[in-house]
């Protein structure tokens, strides 16, 4: 039997203006198990809390109930207490008697009378109450960043100078990420490259960041503190020791027929490449589909110019298995496929391009080393259309129904930069709402507009008709004159929406971490935890949240990093100790308990157990109490009823229900 | 309730258009073919009928004007389709008229059985009475 | 709001940590009032209610029970009202077959912001058990003090 001691709270007179405190005191004194019952002004103060020690340590009490505010407000207070006083901290009930009772009554018998009652459900529920201890589970202090593009770089980054060891696994050839194909970046105009570059070869010469090239995660396992990965280093077929960077064999390759993945398919590319020039590592790889050697066994001309004997056909993909305290996602976007607006011609006409693609066209880099010219015929355009919002902002199933959130800001600098280069050139921008939220960007639109001459209108365009003499002709409409446009362009750039990148369902499966219907990660709070996942040891960092430009991905990355630094700065992790629990006599391993477990907590073990003398090996569920979160959709799938869950057990639940009922 | 709200509430219902959804972004009069003919233009009629503005719009030469070509429906990014509401606003003006009623004694006789099911239930939206 | 008879009905109200039960707490620090004869029952989540509390609530005389969770998709625990909502509409569907009317159960979502949405649920939550009065199914009479 418990020794519960009842302690109403005044609070003032938000409680005892309503609800009759002694009376409450009065009733409770007779409810069974009660040994103490006595109110106080104000539980929660100092005095009122050592009012509560005393009593625990005079009566011996071994269980309490606080009739006072909601415990999402004071019940860390009332366990504290209860702890520094001896008594283990689960072993405290409140009843919330102020937002539940005295707040939204006015007549005083009736308060009165569901106060009472609230504290006998509580009073039966801590005579079912058992001590908890919190378990603890070890942090591995090592972090995996999944994405090497300028979100990934900047968390391994920050988390590498903490001071701790940060692994990046990189799907491409190369890090860099999307940062790497632009050219120059909103507002500022600087370019990309020359402020990525010296973030990747910070990264890679950092002594505490390995990085995995054309390596994928392939199997996730563990849970937050202890998470066990197995990634796999696809074979490069080239030696990654051996290989100077010299580029011979990139020269010599009589393969160079495949369109370049980094010049988004505009130029081709050999066989054995690197994505770029200033890739990290500068070791290219030998794409095997593409090559003659793997194809039809005749050629190896790489492997004879290799100076430094790196080429190697035989390489086989490598698994690599890694613990890690915590994981950070970084996995990108990607332009979305156009296939389905083909009212814009982007299959019928070479000169009809994405952004991300004009991107590479005015990079000095790129297919036409910058120069602003026509796909189709090499000529310098006159007449220039950007048409916005191209599957962004769509209600069907052809597009996105999100605003992707960087275009408008890279349009305004495609026509400013256009217009800066080549003066002569018209530019012409169809935009349904010019969207600048951020510091400096309208300032920046508005130069496009005042200082450069850049032409807006108002309407989405309805359809680019290719002509017989290679012009497009933009059908549109200008909504504020209210007056048709038919405009004969050069070149027509769309400012195409963005997408996570395709592989995040992938990766989120195997982290158990949410995903929403657009596939971008799921935030543990919309507002209050944005870079976490609500997946425990799981952070989000840069477009695989949500859409963002380049000084927000940034930001979020040091969130992320930050994060995963108070991970794993912890020696042990505390886990909450009300958690699921099997009862190994009920079990029958029906695997119905574990189908349903958001976290994968639990797992089947063969086990010897001992039901009332029999002895026999059988099959029962287990729950690891550091990855249960204490929901209870197990307790109530069991059909066995084996499974339980500590602190809302099936008893303690029924006893206040009974209590209420009574 | 007055007149005109409750054409409003008509013309949505024969549509099935919510012209809420509309984002004023023009498609639909940027793909219009018949955009220099109309008085009102298709994107206008979605600001009409979400206004109340029936009057002007049943009598605005626009009416008659569009195609029924649909390259509005089949654009528009929304799902909105301005080209519903201008049938559904025809409609409302054959209806004021008395025309276009279908008894069910009618129907039998018009019945073929080559007909897609999805024509009829709409025949019955639009015609009943 | 005044009833004018005497029938006090009792009722259940089960509410997850995350959403509605501090939409409940919302509601009383707005002071939004509800009639007393709520009690609520603090659950981690809507999935930890097991069909068989419903069913001992009305064994001991409950004249209604409503379960709170998060909205769809709001979930704490991602997943658990889902769970919460295919087990109910079972339940809720034999129990009408036992003679419990279905106004005497409900499922609703409230989040941590939605106090008025609490209160005015809870309202029309007792208005509803008053017009089907007592609850005179699966009650156990052994268990009744008389």
């Amino acid at each position: 039997m418990q020794r519960i001691g009842v302690f109403v709270c005044h609070c003032g007179s938000n409680i005892a203006a309503t609800v009759d405190v002694k009376k409450v005191v009065e009733m409770a004194a007779l409810e069974p198990g009660v040994v103490h019952a006595e109110d106080y002004q104000y539980m929660c103060s100092e005095a009122g809390q050592s009012l509560i020690a005393k009593a625990i340590q005079e009566k011996q009490l071994t269980g309490l109930v606080v009739c006072s505010c909601s415990p999402r407000m004071h019940e860390t207070t009332f366990r504290k207490a209860a702890e520094r006083a001896g008594l283990n901290p689960y072993m405290v009930e409140i009843a919330n008697i102020r937002e539940h009772c005295s707040w939204i009554h006015k007549d005083m018998e009736e308060a009165t009378r569901k106060a009472v009652i609230l504290a006998r459900a509580a009073i039966a529920k801590v005579n079912l109450n058992t001590p908890l201890q919190p378990g603890e589970s070890r942090v591995t202090k090592r972090a995996l960043v999944i994405g090497g593009g300028i979100a990934g770089i900047q968390t391994a980054l920050d988390i590498a100078d903490a001071g701790y060891e940060v692994d990046i696994v990189e799907k491409t050839p190369s890090i860099g990420g999307r940062m790497s194909q632009l050219d120059k970046t909103f507002p500022t105009l600087d370019c990309s490259a020359c402020i990525l570059t010296p973030k990747m070869v910070e990264a890679a010469a950092h002594e505490r960041i390995r990085i995995y090239t054309y390596s994928e995660v392939e199997k996730v396992s563990g849970f937050v503190g202890d998470f066990t990965v197995d990634i796999r280093k696809k074979a490069r077929s080239v030696d990654m020791d051996k290989c100077t960077g010299c580029g011979v064999c990139q020269e010599k390759c009589p393969s160079k027929k495949t369109p370049s993945e980094f010049n988004r398919g505009l130029n081709n590319r050999s066989a054995i490449y690197t994505p770029f020039a200033q890739a990290i590592p500068n070791v290219p790889v030998i794409d095997r589909e593409h090559c003659i050697k793997f194809q039809t066994g005749k050629c190896g001309v790489c492997a004879k110019v290799c100076q430094a004997g790196a080429i190697d056909y035989e390489q086989k993909d490598e698994i690599v298995t890694e613990k890690y305290g915590a994981i950070v996602v970084a996995t990108g976007f990607d332009t979305i496929k156009l296939d389905q607006y083909d009212e814009y011609a982007y299959s019928q006409s070479k000169d009809v391009i994405t952004s991300l693609e004009l991107e590479r066209i005015m990079n000095a880099a790129g297919p036409t080393k910058g120069h602003l010219e026509r796909l189709s015929d090499g000529k310098p355009p006159k007449e220039m259309v950007f048409i916005q919002c191209v599957g962004s902002r769509c209600a069907d199933e052809r597009g996105k129904s999100y605003c992707s959130k960087i275009c408008c800001m890279y349009t305004a600098k495609h026509a400013m930069l256009i217009r800066d280069k080549y003066p002569d050139v018209n530019v012409t921008v169809f935009y349904i709402d010019v969207r600048t939220p951020g510091k400096n960007f309208d300032e920046f639109y508005r130069r496009a507009v005042e200082q450069y001459g850049v032409n807006y209108i108002k309407g989405q365009v309805g359809k680019v008709i290719p002509q017989p003499d290679g012009k497009l002709l933009v059908q549109g409409v200008d909504l504020l004159d209210n007056r048709r446009i038919m405009k004969e362009a050069d070149m027509v750039v769309l400012a195409t929406a963005i997408e996570p990148n395709p592989d995040v369902r992938k990766i989120a499966t195997m982290l158990t971490a949410s995903i929403d219907t657009n596939n971008f990660l799921t935030e543990a709070h919309a507002k209050l935890r944005p870079v976490e996942s609500p997946t425990a040891g799981i952070f989000l960092s840069g477009v695989c949240q949500g859409p963002k430009d380049i000084p927000e991905t940034v930001a979020q990355a040091g969130a992320a990093a930050v994060k995963a630094i108070g991970l794993l700065a912890k020696e042990k992790l505390t886990t909450n100790p009300c958690t699921a629990k099997s009862d190994e006599l009920l079990c029958n391993g029906c695997s119905v308990c574990a189908n349903v477990c958001p976290y994968g907590a639990i797992t089947y073990e063969e086990r010897q157990v001992n039901d009332h003398g029999i002895r026999e090996v059988r099959r029962l569920a287990v729950v690891n109490s550091a990855l249960c979160q204490g929901c209870g959709a197990c307790t109530v799938a069991c059909p066995s009823g084996a499974m339980d869950l500590q602190g809302f057990s099936n008893r303690q639940i029924i006893a206040e229900v009974d209590a209420i009922c009574r | 309730m007055n007149r005109e709200k409750k054409q409003a509430e008509l013309i949505t219902e024969i549509s099935g258009v919510n012209p809420l959804k509309c984002m004023k972004c023009g498609k639909c009069s940027a793909s219009c073919p018949s955009f220099e003919e109309m008085d009102i233009k298709p994107h206008q009629f979605v600001s009409y009928v979400a206004n109340e503005n029936i009057e002007a719009l049943v009598n605005s030469k626009s009416l008659w004007k569009c195609l029924s070509c649909f390259a509005c429906v089949e654009r528009c990014p929304r799902d909105v389709k301005p080209g519903k509401l201008i049938d559904a606003a025809r409609q409302l003006v054959i209806r004021q008229r008395g025309q276009e009623y279908l008894s069910p004694d009618e129907i039998p006789a018009l019945l073929d059985p080559e007909l897609p099911q999805q024509l009829l239930v709409s025949a019955f939206r639009r015609y009943r009475r | 709001m005044p009833m004018k008879d005497e029938f006090k009905p009792k009722i259940v109200a089960f509410c997850c940590n995350w959403c509605s039960y501090a939409g409940a707490d919302l509601a009383g620090s707005s002071r939004l009032t509800y009639p007393a004869d709520v009690k609520i029952i603090r659950v981690p989540c809507s999935c930890r209610v097991n069909p068989m509390f419903i069913l001992r609530a009305f064994e001991k005389g409950a004249d209604g029970v409503i379960l709170c969770g998060c909205h769809p998709g709001d979930c704490h625990y991602s997943t658990g009202n889902y769970y919460a909502r295919r087990r109910m509409t079972l339940l809720f569907s034999m129990l009408d077959y036992l003679g419990v009317e279905n106004g005497r159960t409900r499922v609703e979502w409230v989040s941590a912001a939605e106090g008025v949405k609490f209160s005015q649920t809870m309202n029309e939550f007792v208005e509803k058990i008053h017009s089907l009065g007592k609850n005179v199914r699966l009650e156990d009479l052994r268990c009744r003090k008389e």
